[in-house]
């Protein structure tokens, strides 16, 4: 049977080419992968190989010819003896790949989320409650997890014998062995990729990261693998693993290790961002990241480790992501911020309060899914928005928040959002100049005035 | 430690090994047939405009997959780069899945969302397809991590080519595979081009499994062109694995006739240097005369194979036609799996 030898597509973006040179004439018989031309592409000329033996009927397309669309015919093969006379001579394009079809116009926002608030309380009235430090409530969120599922466990360096570079995983080694508790060499980009695959085959690690920092070692494990893995296999391959540490600056350690990667990873549809304020909220979201079946980057901080908070008194309780918490009501400006970015926010409420300003105080604890019901909600009762971070200010958080107010609050703003942040400049060493790269609490109360037209 | 010291690798000569029968060795020129034939047809596909972006052919490399397959068990797993069609087919995969995830169509492995280079399958233990050269290699031995965690006699074969055997995230696995001692067979499809770059122009390394012994890993080189040679080594390294040894590496020396990817130009060798793999190497035709010379099958016999392939292949070259593209709504599942 004759079949047409089409006009291929030799690129990605290749649509036309130059039938260059026929490498076989008529009455030819070629074998599977016998050069029959040479094709100049857009890139690069290009041999064509036959896909099929058989014998060169005709020849439709002279060599030299140039501009030949894809899926022309250029030739006819057939078996010894056929008649291929008969065959068509016109060499038009034979149908391409079927295009699209016309799209439904795509919604504008790229998160479908429906925004309502939910204010509901964490944990029931009434729970009576213990002081703890934030650093004790992430060890007993992962204790308390650890002991009712076999699979979870947790690696990094120096989490076992070592009890934590910032003594977060302290007693877990003695608790749970060194099979639950791994101590791993200096490697992210390596441990990362082999507690991604590790998910992957069903189990639920917690990797902890010394410092956030490091993780940029480990970040295509992070984004390529753990991320989009669910999407690219269709639904198939979960990816249920936490990644944690702190985030951010600490104090005097310079530009490589004081750097807030919030916007870095809330970026990314597929992972599930988590950056906790409070001891409760650590531990309650924490648990609550070790459950999901998806890829978790949860952002500690390390000034906030030893701060201590009150925590629910109870065996088992979590904080569903995409619920932000009102820490502080109020009426006349809406502060959101996260992470610890919250200590300038509360300290800024608490002193506007003094000069007669009522600030109410948004804690968004997740990035993403991140609530907008609760802050389009308050602002459209304050009609006045400052946000709060230690991150960068190009493409901060608060700068999607602000996007988003714009679309969805525009009627109600009285003033533009200012985006309080960290500095466009890495972090300096020098204890003076550190300061100033920070957000600080006057920065904040100064946006505020500026927005109220105070 | 010294390193351990391999047995000697197979000398690729045409001798029938006492490790396969006259059955498999059927088995074996079917499957190779398969990927070979699927392989032309999704070039074919793709010069028509049906498959779009990249697409990595297998062709020439066909023993490397199918004696490996030949060496696992049911459960054992496996994980590879981009060039992933044949790992597929030779696990089980089904043609017209994979065909028409080729052709972007909801019948696809990914419903038509991940493509050439992403394809899974649960069911077979196929996990990826997988576009970035060497991460699957930190992710493979992840997989051997999750069944030595479980306490079973798994086995995770991790397929990598000779480019990603200079990335750096290979040594931080070697060195984690062998400190934990992970179930984990290190297959580095050696086919002697990373894309446009030959080996002897990205190291100086004589032997890319030596550098295995650095970390203490026992492994070897095989020839990648006799299948039988490849089961042969595939048994000992899956032995070596189960029996609580740790990772084994198989540098398995191979050859990709076509280019690095579709449009690849391939003027980095020569086409005599194709001409004489394809003509003097072909692990086909060195199976196909083994049949023959051994009187286990006639021409007739290959030529009834040859077209039930061809009829497998056309199959599924139609189905990838006919299958439907993704919902619109596609565009937004799967994105998170549900809490």
């Amino acid at each position: 049977m004759a079949t047409e030898i089409l006009m291929p597509a030799l690129s990605p973006t290749m649509e036309e080419g130059t039938l260059a040179k026929w490498l076989v004439k008529e009455g030819d018989t070629v074998q599977a992968g016998d050069i029959l031309a040479e094709i100049e592409t857009d890139k690069a000329t290009m041999e064509f190989e036959a896909v099929d033996e058989g014998v060169i009927g005709k020849i439709l397309v002279p060599e030299g010819t140039e501009g030949v669309k894809v899926n022309t015919t250029i030739a006819i093969i057939g078996e010894a003896g056929e008649d291929m006379s008969a065959t068509p001579a016109a060499a038009s394009p034979a149908p391409a790949a079927p295009v699209a079809e016309a799209a439904p116009a795509a919604p504008v926002a790229a998160a479908p989320v429906a925004p309502v608030a939910d204010q509901g309380p964490d944990w029931p009235e009434g729970t009576p409650m213990k002081t703890q430090t934030v650093r004790e409530a992430l060890r007993d969120a992962m204790a308390e997890e650890m002991r009712v599922n076999d699979n979870v466990f947790l690696m990094g360096e120096e989490v076992g014998e070592y009890q934590g570079a910032y003594k977060i995983s302290q007693g877990l080694l003695d608790e749970f062995g060194a099979k639950r508790v791994i101590d791993t060499p200096i490697t992210e980009h390596g441990f990362a990729g082999i507690a991604v695959g590790a998910a992957f085959g069903g189990l639920n690690p917690i990797v902890e990261f010394m410092t956030f920092n490091f993780a940029m070692q480990a970040i295509d494990q992070i984004i390529n693998s753990a991320a989009k893995t669910l999407y690219m296999s269709g639904g198939q391959m979960g990816c249920p693993i936490v990644f944690r540490g702190p985030n951010g600056a600490a104090a005097r350690v310079g530009a490589q290790h004081s750097q807030d990667y919030a916007a870095w990873y809330a970026h990314i549809p597929g992972l599930k961002v988590v950056q906790p304020y409070t001891a409760a909220d650590a531990k309650g979201l924490l648990k609550q990241a070790i459950r999901d079946p998806n890829p978790v980057i949860f952002l500690e901080n390390e000034i906030l480790y030893g701060k201590t908070f009150e925590v629910p008194d109870l065996p088992d309780f979590t904080i569903p992501f995409g619920k932000a918490k009102i820490a502080r009501a109020g009426d006349d400006v809406t502060l959101v911020s996260f992470g610890i970015g919250m200590t300038y926010a509360m300290e800024a409420a608490e002193r506007l309060a003094a000069e007669g300003i009522s600030a109410e105080v948004i804690d968004l604890r997740t990035l993403r899914p991140l609530d907008y019901g609760t802050v389009l909600a308050s602002v459209q009762k304050t009609n006045r928005c400052v946000t709060i971070e230690e991150g960068f200010p190009v493409a901060s958080i608060g700068n999607h928040i602000s996007a988003y107010l714009m679309q969805n609050a525009f009627d109600y703003l009285d003033a533009p959002v200012i985006n309080c942040t960290g500095k466009d400049v890495p972090m300096p060493y020098a204890a003076n100049l550190e300061k100033l790269a920070l957000v600080t609490t006057d920065e904040v109360v100064a946006a505020v005035k500026s927005v109220t037209y105070r | 430690m010294a390193a351990k010291r391999p047995t000697p690798a197979s000398s690729g000569k045409t001798k029938a090994k006492s490790n396969v029968s006259p059955d498999e060795l059927k088995k074996f020129y079917r499957e190779m047939l398969l990927i070979r034939r699927f392989e032309e047809k999704a070039g074919q596909l793709y010069g028509m405009g049906l498959i779009g972006g990249f697409c990595h052919l297998y062709i020439g490399q066909e023993a490397v997959v199918v004696g490996l397959e030949a060496a696992a068990s049911e459960g054992d797993k496996r994980i590879t780069s981009y060039r992933d069609h044949g790992h597929m087919l030779a696990c089980g995969m089904d043609a017209k899945g994979v065909m028409a995830e080729l052709t972007g169509r909801i019948g696809g492995y990914s419903k038509g969302k991940g493509g050439s280079m992403h394809m899974f399958s649960k069911e077979k233990h196929f996990y990826g397809g997988h576009g970035i050269v060497g991460a699957q290699v930190p992710l493979g031995a992840g997989l051997a991590f999750s069944d030595k965690y479980r306490g079973n006699d798994r086995v995770t074969f991790t397929y990598f080519g000779d480019g990603a055997a200079n990335q750096g995230q290979v040594y931080e696995t070697y060195n984690m595979a062998e400190l934990w001692s992970l179930p984990v067979v290190f297959v580095i499809e050696n086919n002697q081009y990373a894309m446009g770059t030959s080996v002897q122009r990205s190291t100086k390394s004589p032997s890319l499994w030596e550098r295995g012994a650095a970390y203490g890993i026992a492994g070897e080189e095989v020839d990648g062109m006799d299948v039988l040679a490849v089961k042969d080594a595939g048994q000992r390294a899956v032995a070596y694995c189960r029996a609580g040894k740790g990772p084994y590496i198989l540098e398995v020396k191979t050859y990709r006739y076509r280019g690095h990817s579709m449009s690849d130009p391939a003027k980095y060798r020569t086409r005599e240097e194709v001409q004489e793999m394809r003509e003097k190497r072909d692990a086909i035709e060195h199976v196909r005369q083994l049949l023959l010379t051994g009187g286990h099958a006639s021409e007739d016999d290959l030529k009834a194979i040859d077209k039930e392939i061809k009829d497998i292949v056309n199959e599924a070259a139609e189905f990838s036609k006919e299958s439907p593209e993704p919902p619109l709504d596609e565009l937004w599942t799967d994105i998170y799996a549900d809490a």
